[in-house]
């Protein structure tokens, strides 16, 4: 199970930081989602792993998984979706604006031609 | 429970769905309500800086839970400043944008109420998963403001700070998850009464978990080598948007003040501040930095983003010696640069509006319409900028080589800030003197399509800068209330004592 879930993370961080690193909009608002999915993944592991035990506290004796986690999972992936989405209509809009996909500023001879009002 | 502390979160947060919703079509109206918000804050956050000069530490529990299990607010006199502080810069900044800067593209009002919610959000909140969402609440208006007005070049640098801002906050969860995971808390007060029975074992994974956060802060602040965000972001955004955007890296600042001295505030302790080296070297980097990219700008624009970028590592030196003397001389520093910074992005924009064809580039023009009232504020913004006398950036300049004077790498320090102020300075009366003098002598006549009005815009640089007068002037007193403020923040068991109170005993561990 530990394994599972550190690999699972190790191998999702690493390909999203790969991604993440390239010149295209695209690829790095992929590896952004994977790095979220891994980020996610690793909360859930901060409230210690326990698999089918109740999350209501009755008896701090009995086995029980942590819930303050899994909120704040929830409240994660809530704020990356939108992240996500808000970074996409950006990269969309800077597609049709300047005609390519590329994360690098604009060259200066590229910059020359902006017009500030 | 006192009902006023949620008020500068509240308020801003009702109007801006209301400006975005039932106003939208009616500029005129969103204006007078989003100018009467902010002065109603304004107005808030004096009223709250009354309140906090008691030295009582006041927290409201949301939804009256008990503090570690529920969010808290606190105000102490470190929140009150930045509250303050925060409306003022909206006030003077929303005044400057409201001649014509918000008619450039659509929801600049919402936008900016919901900056302004986020700021305050963070600025009150004692949980630090809840300063994870305030700090989402505010770069998500700042990314919306950041591509106000739109064009090629500031879309592709919006794109590039959200991916920065993203990547920052993926490694803010992580440092959370971290530290939830060693002491089974996120209220800031709980984790600094647990940090001492933290297991021998464990400390490498929360000095992890600390080290992340700090990274975080130092995303947020443009620390180096995490500053290469700032002078992409605000040299491609509208003027009045840099502007207060001077206060965004301020929280990252006033986060590592809060969160530092709370958890650390024995330094020495057995669970001594393990990264106060780090960050005082970054500081000093960063300033040098800021200073370089001043000579090396080639435009005004660029110029005083490298100037916020040197003077948020001056700010970062005095937080990272961690003195209450240093405290107060930051705190003094923070409000005077932040002010300063914001004006002098003022007056480049008002130049920028006039000079068409020219933008900021720093080469000869035809001089432009109002160069005599523009050309003054900007002298006073750059002198209040490098920190020269008589304005307070030389009182904050003093008290902050005063402050580290008792550091072992003082030479090193007071050579760094001293050295690049003469820099700073050397490279604007360069700029100004050609940019408002040299023109005088290019013949031809520039072309402005439509001469913005003046009075406005101003008024709105003019009052900023009579602040940094007052704050110069009545330098005696605000200073005796930093240190307060500062002596209150290294004392943290008031603020634990405040937060959690009785609800300790009897608390399953």
């Amino acid at each position: 199970m530990e394994w599972l879930v550190a690999s699972a993370v190790a191998a999702m961080t690493s390909a999203g930081v790969y991604l993440i690193l390239s010149n295209r909009t695209f690829t790095v608002v992929i590896g952004l989602t994977l790095l979220t999915y891994a980020i996610n993944l690793f909360l859930f592991a901060s409230g210690r792993l326990a698999v089918n035990q109740p999350d209501i506290i009755t008896d701090l004796s009995l086995p029980h998984a942590d819930p303050v986690p899994q909120a704040l999972v929830l409240t994660a992936i809530v704020i990356s979706f939108g992240m996500t989405a808000i970074l996409l209509v950006l990269a969309v809009r800077g597609f049709f604006e300047s005609g390519n996909d590329q994360v690098d500023l604009l060259g200066p001879e590229e910059a020359v031609a902006k017009t500030r009002p | 429970m006192n009902h006023w502390l949620i008020l500068p979160i509240l308020l801003p947060a009702m109007v801006a769905p209301l400006l975005a919703l039932a106003v939208r079509h009616d500029l005129m109206l969103a204006r007078t309500f989003s100018v009467g918000t902010t002065v109603l804050l304004v107005l808030l956050g004096m009223y709250q800086l009354g309140m906090t000069a008691d030295g009582v530490t006041r927290t409201y529990s949301l939804g009256n839970w008990p503090a570690p299990f529920g969010i808290v607010l606190v105000l102490d006199r470190l929140a009150a400043i930045m509250l303050l502080l925060t409306a003022v810069l909206g006030l003077f900044v929303l005044l400057y944008a409201i001649n014509g800067c918000d008619r450039q593209g659509e929801h600049f009002h919402p936008l900016f109420q919901f900056q302004l919610m986020g700021l305050n959000g963070a600025f009150l909140t004692g949980d630090l998963f809840n300063l994870f969402v305030f700090f989402e609440v505010l770069l998500i208006a700042s990314y919306g403001l950041m591509v106000h007005g739109g064009g090629p070049a500031r879309i592709r640098a919006g794109i590039q700070y959200v991916i920065i801002n993203l990547i920052g906050s993926s490694i803010f969860l992580v440092a959370l998850g971290l530290i939830y995971g060693i002491t089974g808390t996120l209220n800031m007060a709980d984790f600094a009464a647990r940090l001492p029975a933290v297991a021998a074992g464990d400390s490498a994974l929360l000095h992890c978990g600390f080290a992340l956060l700090l990274v975080v802060f130092g995303i947020k602040s443009a620390a180096v080598p995490f500053h290469f965000w700032l002078p992409g972001t605000y040299a491609n955004t509208s003027g009045p948007v840099a502007a207060l955007f001077s206060i965004m890296t301020k929280v990252g600042a006033y986060a590592i003040l809060r969160v530092v001295t709370l958890a650390y505030g024995d330094l020495d302790g057995p669970v001594g501040w393990f990264a106060a080296s780090w960050l005082m070297g970054a500081a000093m980097v960063t300033i040098a930095a800021g200073a370089v990219g001043v000579i090396a700008a080639r435009s005004l624009g660029q110029q005083s983003c490298f100037a916020a970028l040197g003077s948020m590592g001056l700010l970062l030196i005095a937080i990272a010696a961690f003195t209450p003397q240093a405290g107060s001389a930051a705190l003094y520093y923070l409000v005077h640069s932040t002010l300063a910074i914001a004006a002098l992005f003022l007056v480049i924009d008002a130049v920028i509006l006039r000079r068409t064809g020219f933008g900021d580039a720093l080469v000869a023009a035809p001089s432009i319409p109002h160069a005599g009232l523009i050309g003054s504020m900007f002298f006073i913004a750059v002198v209040a900028v490098v920190g020269m006398p008589p304005l307070s950036g030389f009182v904050a300049k003093l008290m902050i080589l005063q402050a580290t004077a008792s550091l072992v790498a003082w030479p090193w320090i007071w050579g760094l800030i001293l050295i690049s102020s003469l820099l700073l300075l050397v490279a604007f009366a360069s700029s100004g003197s050609l940019v408002f003098w040299k023109s005088e002598q290019v013949a031809a006549d520039i072309e402005v399509r439509r001469v913005p009005p003046i009075a406005l815009p101003m008024i709105a640089v003019g009052a900023l800068l009579a602040l940094l007068v007052c704050l110069t002037l009545c330098a005696g007193p605000v200073v005796r209330f930093f240190d307060a403020t500062a002596e209150q923040l290294f004392d943290p068991r008031q603020y634990i004592e405040a937060v959690l109170g009785t609800t300790r005993e009897g608390r399953p561990s």
